[in-house]
């Protein structure tokens, strides 16, 4: 069925309203959270968050369940206001705006269809509230419909139409806002897997021809990397960094941002000596030697942790972080192997992509791996994500 | 049922027995007021008749009753709805220690006993009137307007019950929803919420409607010497009952079953609808039998019979029934009254030395007793004199007793 849906899925030019933003304009939709705090009684749910989301960029907040994405998204769109600090968009403090008032349209999590309305109905909704009349909605909703490749459904119910597809009218839904920023709040999490890949696919598509500025909230790092532009990273309220993509997930500024976004091997130990950027650390596995994340300076004897990711770990000496370790057992993922290991009860991962050779299995017992000191990032001992 | 342990037969008697113990009642009730018969009863049967209809719309005490409680309810409903709706929407805002003590307070009503409700109403409305100097033909002591009062006090808290429960099942989202997408929170209560509610609000209109309208407790105290429907049925039962009341529970039974009906038409159809079964089942797919089965169809059908029934209904004459009836007892008594002269003459006639023979006496009134014993004769409120809706030819007729026409049975009527 989700084939089915796909191949009938054209990727949508869009029409319309939005290319009334001129390049000028883009400066001033930028959005400013500055030191930001929102607290429920002696709960902090977001901890002074402070960054500037620019107009047209596609910006995610990533952190896992219960960090406090919601509440921060619901405070930009104007559901509540921040015990500290300031939300500005566009160079306006949003203080007392409502959310009806303010340029943004929130996608919200479980999508929040109108289930007495049609589809149709569902879609000119903002048109309807803002006094547009009955023939000119009905015709915009056929626009936004065909834009989102469900011509014809107008008619039906909301709860006649499969996930995928309410996915796609609650966008238009909020589209026909004809907002400056789109607000997501885990979009795709309902959806099932092959349908959340090709709608990362489809949203971005969306957000580049429209050009709007995205805010998209998710706890899943695949679709954060994705999509985004830029990517914050949060953890118990906190944003731990803001980077793009690539940065996030090569340079981890912190243990909870290397731990939490793909996956990372953590050796923890204490530095032993550093040299320009190279770190050596003494480790139950003997001294390893690794880059210090943005250009730190540590002390010999600072608690630290170093992170190798299993991609970058390889089997065979010859390197020059080199140990010994035992195999658990490995698991074929298809376009890779994964392999578990065991040296000094730690345990570590190593990932090997699958070249279609012969199979080239280790046979168990021990195994010599290591990895180049540029591959390894030394960060201060900090939370870890799941632990 | 269970066949495979024989409990078919003691399930199905079992439900027979308590169905005719539902009904039975009801079923009997109807059958007495088409019964010529002037006390509610089945047998003896005399003539089919519907003059009791005729005679409950004669009744002035009762109509004017019954618009009085229409009144009442209409502003009952139109009080009660939108304080009851309001009250659930403060409740779902508050947080949830606030809610429960509010929740006591605003339930309260109900469980108060309506006696009392009714009682401290007059009270209340009467001090605060006396307090304000108002004059004693003023609204403080108007019994519509303290009806009025004492009813909105509990109804409105059955029509929040109502909204409550619908309330727990809205999602508070979608208001939300409507806020982001540009709606002022006005338009989002109208186009979000009230539909979702519209449901609720055309069962708490019912239900208050009901609740105002068959309500006595508050009622008899709060209406003062007024009457609305259910004061005047309940002193007109307490002066003694004729089928006249059975006419009105025929018409309210109707009226229920209609009701029910067309209610149960409209949710199969609704169900029918919306499981998208209408394309495969025989009936839907028929435009004829589809528009058959229609809510309103179904409606315009039943109120077609009913208005019928009432049609028929005016143009049945039962007088020659009932004047057949009326000669067959005279002459029953005629009978009796002959055969009791007879057994006297006998009676005279062995013991005619002893007795100084006086037939006067004997003549105008045979039997000490009169005809008291006469097997159709007894009904209750014999002692009453025979009112307005007597025959009136019956005095005229040549009458044996002293007593008049009081004994006879054709012409017993309690007053009303
Ligand atoms: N209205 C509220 N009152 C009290 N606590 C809240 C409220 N809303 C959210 N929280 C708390 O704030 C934290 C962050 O919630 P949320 O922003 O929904 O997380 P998520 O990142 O999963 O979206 C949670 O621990 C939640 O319990
Ligand atoms: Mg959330």
């Amino acid at each position: 069925m989700p084939d089915a849906v796909l191949s009938g899925m054209r990727l949508p030019v869009y029409p319309g309203p939005f290319s009334r933003l001129s390049e000028s304009a883009m400066a001033t939709r930028d959005i400013v959270l500055d030191h930001v705090s929102i607290r429920f009684g002696a709960y902090t749910a977001v901890d002074n968050a402070h960054l500037v989301i620019k107009g047209g960029e596609f910006f995610s907040f990533l952190g896992p369940s219960g960090c406090g994405k919601t509440t921060l998204l619901r405070c930009i769109s104007g559901f509540s206001d921040p015990t500290e600090g300031r939300v500005l968009i566009g160079g306006q403090d949003m203080k007392g705006i409502g959310p009806n008032k303010r340029p943004t349209a929130l996608i919200f999590q479980n999508l929040a269809l109108f289930p007495l309305m049609s589809v149709a109905d569902n879609i000119a909704f903002p048109l309807e509230v803002r006094g547009v009349g009955r023939k000119d909605r009905r015709k915009r909703a056929e626009e936004l419909l065909e834009m989102i490749a469900l011509p014809g459904v107008g008619d039906k119910k909301v709860h006649e139409l499969s996930g995928g597809q309410r996915q796609r009218v609650a966008i238009a839904r909020a589209l026909a806002v004809e907002p400056d920023i789109l607000l997501l709040d885990e979009p795709l999490s309902a959806l099932d897997l092959k349908l959340r890949h090709h709608m990362r696919t489809e949203l971005r598509t969306i957000q580049q021809q429209v050009g709007l500025t995205f805010i998209y909230i998710t706890h899943d790092q695949g679709e954060a990397l994705t999509m985004s532009d830029r990517v914050a990273v949060m953890n118990a309220g906190v944003i731990e960094q803001v980077d793009p993509p690539e940065s996030i997930y090569n340079r981890p500024k912190t243990s909870f941002v290397a731990s939490f976004v793909g996956e990372s091997n953590a050796i923890e130990g204490k530095v032993a000596s550093q040299s320009e950027v190279l770190v050596s650390v003494d480790t139950p596995l003997g001294r390893l030697q690794g880059r210090a994340a943005g250009g730190r300076q540590y002390r010999a004897g600072d608690d630290c942790i170093l992170f190798i990711r299993p991609e970058q770990l390889s089997v065979g000496g010859g390197h020059s972080n080199s140990l010994t370790a035992n195999q658990v057992k490995e698991e074929f993922e298809g376009n890779a192997r994964q392999l578990f290991l065991e040296a000094n009860g730690i345990p570590l991962r190593l990932s090997r992509v699958n070249l279609g050779g012969p199979a080239d299995s280790i046979s168990g017992g021990a195994v010599q791996v290591g990895f180049e000191p540029e591959q390894a990032i030394v960060l201060p001992h900090g939370v870890l994500a799941g632990a | 049922m269970n066949r495979g342990t024989g409990g078919g037969a003691v399930a199905a008697g079992f439900s027979l027995l308590f169905f005719s113990f539902l009904f039975g009642p009801l079923i009997i009730m109807v059958i007495t007021a088409f019964n010529s018969s002037s006390f509610p009863r089945i047998t003896p049967w005399e003539c089919f008749t519907t003059e009791w209809f005729g005679v409950l719309f004669a009744n002035d005490r009762l109509m004017s009753g019954l618009l009085n409680s229409l009144v009442i309810a209409v502003s009952v409903v139109a009080i009660a709805v939108p304080v009851g709706l309001a009250g659930a929407l403060a409740l779902s805002e508050l947080s949830s220690r606030l809610r429960a003590v509010l929740y006591t307070v605003l339930i309260t009503p109900i469980l108060i006993p309506g006696v009392v409700l009714g009682i401290s109403t007059i009270v209340f409305w009467g001090a605060l009137g006396r307090s304000v100097g108002a004059e004693y033909g003023s609204f403080f002591f108007s019994g519509m307007f303290l009806t009025l009062a004492g009813q909105v006090t509990f109804v409105s808290a059955y029509a929040m019950l109502v909204f409550l429960a619908r309330l727990q099942r809205f999602d508070p989202i979608l208001t939300e929803a409507a806020l982001d997408l540009g709606a002022t929170p006005g338009q989002a209560f109208r186009k979000i919420l009230l539909p979702f509610l519209a449901p609720a609000i055309a069962s708490a209109a019912f239900l208050t409607f009901l609740a105002s309208f068959e309500n006595y407790n508050t009622t008899v105290f709060t209406i003062l010497s007024g009457n609305t429907f259910t004061t005047a049925l309940a002193s007109k039962v307490r002066h003694g009952t004729d089928p006249s009341l059975s006419a009105l529970a025929v018409i309210i039974i109707g009226l229920t079953l209609i009701g029910a009906i067309v209610h149960e038409a409209y949710t199969r159809r609704k169900e029918v609808l919306r499981s998208g079964i209408a394309r495969r089942s025989r009936i839907y797919s028929n435009p004829v039998l589809k528009t058959l089965v229609h809510p309103l169809t179904v409606f315009l059908i039943l109120a077609g019979v009913a208005a019928f029934a009432a049609y028929e209904g005016t143009r049945h004459d039962a007088s020659v029934c009932k004047q057949q009836i009326l000669d067959d007892k005279r002459a029953r008594q005629h009978e009796l009254l002959e055969e009791q002269r007879r057994k006297m003459q006998e009676q005279q006639k062995t013991v005619a030395p002893v007795v100084s023979p006086s037939e006067g006496p004997a003549k105008a009134n045979p039997s000490p007793f009169g005809g008291a014993f006469s097997p159709n004769g007894l009904t209750p409120g014999q002692n009453a004199p025979a009112s307005s809706g007597t025959p009136a030819e019956a005095p005229a007729t040549a009458n044996p007793s002293p007593f008049g026409g009081a004994f006879n049975p054709g012409a017993l009527k309690p007053s009303p």
